[in-house]
């Protein structure tokens, strides 16, 4: 059955469209958009409630879905759930599984549990070397037929400059990324939070900002050479996106994400309002201030390319232990939304068009994934913005299996009212009027 | 707020519970005096010195604090914790007679807790209580040898002692419970 | 409280020290980091109470009879924890030691079951030390007892802190306007943290120095002068305080060697003639000595090291009669 979604405001900045209109929706596909589009005998009628703003359906470009292995913290089937929760058609899973999805029978696996879930798409990432080892490389080209979409080590640094170089020249010939979890394992030791006046204060061993900014430079030297394409993953320091936009201006492929919480909280957090909380300890780690704001105006300069959560699952008995025993990581898939309207759209840092290229153009380019638009013939995954929309985040709420987030009674404006993949309406959010509209 | 003892009463009292001291014990040899913190030391200092003034020989006083002795210190905390003081005494009471001195004798548990403390210090020959107002209500088996003056009260009463060297002056006072 | 034999002999601007507190405000002693100037004071003068009770015959009282108090020790300390429990013993507590081995590649019960283990035996307060920053933290949120710090990680050590306070208002009278110099590893040290706090809080004059390799992140912005020369921080110090070297810090290439490190930091009698005349010399020990402290230096007449260990246990009866007595409703946690 076809549906036409009449009269809302839709924002498709890839074709240039910002304003009231009809988006008709035949099987998976998009048929037609435009104004005032005349209704066909059995087409389903839905009157999108004001406010609501439609866009091209979101991606998250760096989840952790821990399947196979560690399912006590989340599933394929529980992480895509907390994905279309919050407004994301698909996600892009990190390899870091247990068996590592270093083979296609690994990728196969997940994008199996991903279909039989039937929500948001899977995009796997494969790992740059076997058991992500950083010895010897892993079958990328396998990889990339078996469905991979990037490769990475996330977890770990790529280990050595040779193996960059050489995954970088490997991976131009499959067009693929590589997404580097920057960091030098020497000046990170085994520190537990960033190197400042708050860690030094709370007894806490340092991770200074340089351990990251020494490896984006090693990368953004090694894609120049190689003419590969670098991606950073989770950039939380201000050296880091300087050596990034240094890159760029040459005209290396390098691109970069980041984490809503890196945007949002600072290592203040460790203090205040609960010292010593587990949730607030994550890899790389919240940073001073001096780094949020040059990453606040990366990310509406444009040397920012993508937000991606780095969702985290960790089961809670699991983070109940001692700071520095306690394992790295937050859950973000159903947080990220609320927090980038709050921080970045309704502070004016970033006009609404921006949140679609940070979040749904951007990550489909780095992909070499559709997505990122609305243009007919194109996927209907599409997801509805309800940017006036009031919710308090509920860590026990959350769909995700694990709720360990720092942002739990926190009162945000902005959230995913809808998420539709594929056509179909895979979720609808109890905390927007008027929502229910959009069921299948 | 009527004033039951004035200064000049207070200085006569103590003046005739060192004579009546000095004439149970038929002198002063293996006496010492020990005064429950915070006014019954100076009291014991007074007396100290009245009993100078009868013998010719100085009689050895030290100071009591029964704070970590009280038996309701961690029951029902009500109010600040009281302040714990240094005790000193600067003597062995082993085979002494000690005069234990407290300005108000009420329930008798302090007096419970100073013996109490006492026998940790020692052993003395025995023990010998002065005070200078008995308000009655005990509510242990204790009584007083000496007694300034004996003070029918009720409950619902409190009486303040106010002593020159910590309130400026000296005075015995009734007051009725708020 | 100035005692009339230590009057201060110079015209330095002392301030007036706040009246103590009638009580201690908060459920647990986690960190000097929670306490106002007039608690440490309420601390010390109770402490002095308490030392007088090490003099008598019998060197117990009964305030904490009935109590039952653990002590956790996750870190081995003989000296800490002998002091505690000779603390708990001389108030009638009955003690009760539990010391775990642990390792970091066995994964045994954790902190906080361990903890909730313990506490089905219904303690008053638990002494906790332990090899992580925040661990008393953590099991203040979880556990019902008290807690009191005895060392978390490279946090805060309260107790040393105040009956270092206590030695140092013992000979000088008072802290305020003290220099007080802090020489060693700074970066790992819990004594520290605690130490620069407590002195800053009650007004004294704080130096800190170390390898440039040790010094924490922003630590200026607590108050205190910061150099990498130890003849300028014992510079007419009033108090000098020497750190713990840990010989595993060479294999951090924290400094080259322990014989630079004495060459360069170490305490010798040359430098302290640098510092007043009567200044004095503190160690939290174990000392290493011929490292961060010259035998003759730790043996001669300035030094107050054995004293503070003697102190330790009238601070730490302060401390557990002074939270045994607190509010017990859980708003206060």
């Amino acid at each position: 059955m076809k549906r036409l979604l009449r009269g809302g405001r839709v924002l498709d900045p890839v074709n240039g469209i910002d304003g009231d209109c009809d988006v008709l929706i035949a099987a998976d596909r998009i048929e037609r958009v435009g104004r005032a589009l005349p209704v066909e005998n059995g087409v389903q009628v839905i009157e999108v409630p004001r406010g609501c703003v439609i866009v091209p359906g979101l991606i998250d470009m760096h989840v952790h879905l821990r399947e196979p292995g560690q399912e006590h913290k989340e599933t394929i089937a529980t992480g895509t759930l907390a994905a279309v929760a919050g407004g994301f058609t698909a996600v892009a899973c990190m390899p870091n599984t247990s068996p590592i999805n270093d083979s296609a029978g690994i990728t196969e696996l997940m994008l199996r549990k991903a279909a039989e879930a039937s929500l948001a798409r899977v995009y796997p990432i494969g790992a740059v070397t076997r058991g992500s080892q950083g010895e010897q490389l892993a079958d990328l080209a396998e990889l990339h037929a078996a469905g991979c979409v990037a490769v990475s080590d996330d977890g770990r640094p790529v280990a050595t400059a040779l193996l960059m170089r050489r995954a970088l020249e490997y991976t131009s010939m499959l067009d693929m990324p590589v997404i580097d979890h920057c960091e030098d394992p020497s000046l990170k030791a085994d520190g537990v939070a960033h190197e400042g006046f708050h860690a030094a204060t709370l007894g806490l061993r340092g991770i200074p900002g340089a351990a990251e900014e020494i490896m984006v430079a090693r990368d953004v030297t090694l894609a120049g050479l190689t003419g590969g394409h670098v991606h950073i993953a989770h950039m939380s320091a201000r050296g880091s996106l300087a050596a990034v936009r240094a890159g760029k201006a040459r005209g290396v492929t390098v691109t970069c994400e980041v984490a809503p919480h890196h945007f949002t909280l600072t290592d203040e957090a460790l203090r205040s309002p609960v010292q010593y909380d587990t949730n607030t300890k994550m890899n790389p780690p919240l940073r001073e201030a001096a780094d949020v704001e040059a990453l606040l105006e990366g990310i509406g300069d444009g040397s920012v390319d993508a937000i991606a959560t780095d969702h985290a699952p960790h089961h809670a008995d699991e983070k109940l232990v001692e700071f520095d025993q306690a394992p790295f990581g937050i859950v973000g898939l159903e947080t990220c939304v609320p927090l980038v309207f709050e921080r970045l759209v309704h502070t004016g840092r970033i006009p609404l068009r921006r949140l679609v290229e940070l979040l749904s153009v951007n990550p489909a380019r780095i992909l070499r994934r559709p997505g990122g638009s609305l243009a007919p013939g194109s996927t209907a995954d599409i997801t509805i913005l309800a940017p006036e929309a009031r919710i308090t985040i509920r860590a026990r709420e959350l769909r995700s299996k694990s709720k360990n987030t720092p942002f739990d009674g926190w009162e945000l404006r902005g959230v995913a009212a809808a998420t539709i993949v594929g056509g179909r309406t895979v979720f609808t959010h109890p905390a927007v009027t008027g929502s229910e509209v959009f069921a299948s | 707020m009527p004033v039951v003892m004035d200064a000049d009463r207070i200085a006569r009292t103590l003046t005739r519970i060192a004579h009546e001291i000095v004439e149970r014990n038929r002198g002063l040899e293996r006496l010492a005096l020990v005064g429950i913190r915070s006014r019954g030391e100076h009291l014991a200092k007074r007396l100290a010195d009245q009993l100078q003034a009868i013998d010719g020989r100085p009689v050895p006083t030290g100071a009591l604090d029964i704070t970590l002795y009280r038996d309701d210190l961690m029951r029902q905390p009500v109010g600040p914790q009281p302040l714990v003081r240094r005790t000193d005494v600067p003597f062995s009471i082993d085979d002494r007679v000690i005069l234990l001195v407290d300005d108000v004798l009420y329930t008798g548990r302090t007096i419970r807790a100073a013996l109490d403390a006492l026998i940790d210090f020692g052993r003395p020959q025995s023990i010998q209580l002065v005070v200078l107002v008995d308000r009655g209500h005990r509510e242990l088996p204790i009584k007083a040898d000496y007694v300034g003056k004996n003070l029918p009260t009720s409950r619902r009463e409190s009486v303040q002692v106010r002593l020159e060297e910590v309130d400026g002056h000296d005075e015995v006072v009734v007051e009725a419970e708020g | 409280m100035t005692k009339s034999s230590s009057k201060p002999k110079d015209s330095r601007a002392v301030v007036t020290a706040p009246p103590p507190a009638s009580r201690l405000r908060g459920r647990h002693l986690l960190g000097i980091e929670e306490l106002s100037p007039e608690e440490i004071l309420l601390i010390l003068d109770t402490a002095e109470a308490m030392r007088e009770i090490a003099e008598r015959p019998i060197k117990k009282v009964p305030t904490l009879r009935g109590r039952t108090v653990v002590n956790l020790f996750f870190e081995p300390s003989t000296r800490t924890r002998t002091s505690f429990e000779v603390a708990e013993k001389r108030l009638s507590a009955d003690t009760l030691n539990v010391a775990i081995a642990t390792s970091s590649v066995v994964k045994g019960e954790t902190l906080v079951d361990t903890a909730l283990n313990i506490e089905a035996m219904a303690p008053d307060m638990i002494v906790l030390r332990h090899a992580s920053s925040g661990a008393c933290h953590l099991l203040a949120r979880v556990c019902r007892s008290r807690i009191i710090n005895a060392g978390d990680g490279m946090h805060e050590h309260p107790t040393q802190a105040l009956l270092d306070a206590f030695t140092i208002r013992h000979h000088k009278g008072r802290l305020s306007g003290l220099k007080v110099a802090i020489v060693g590893d700074l970066l790992h040290s819990r004594v520290l943290r605690s130490n620069v706090l407590l002195l800053t809080r009650l007004g004294a004059q704080v130096c800190v120095c170390g390898p440039p390799t040790m010094i924490p992140s922003g630590i200026e912005r607590l108050g205190v002068r910061v150099t990498t020369r130890v003849d300028d921080a014992v510079e007419e110090a009033d108090v000098i305080m020497l750190l713990r070297i840990q010989l595993e810090r060479m294999q951090g290439a924290f400094f080259p060697s322990l014989r630079e490190y004495f060459q360069v930091f170490g305490m010798t009698e040359a430098r302290v003639r640098r510092a007043r005349p009567d200044a004095i010399i503190m160690h939290p020990g174990p000392m290493n000595r011929g490292v961060e402290i010259a035998s003759e230096v730790a043996d001669g007449p300035y030094s107050v090291i054995l004293e503070q260990v003697a102190n330790g246990v009238a601070v730490r009866m302060a401390v557990l009669y002074l939270l045994a007595g607190g509010v017990d409703d859980e708003a206060a946690a």
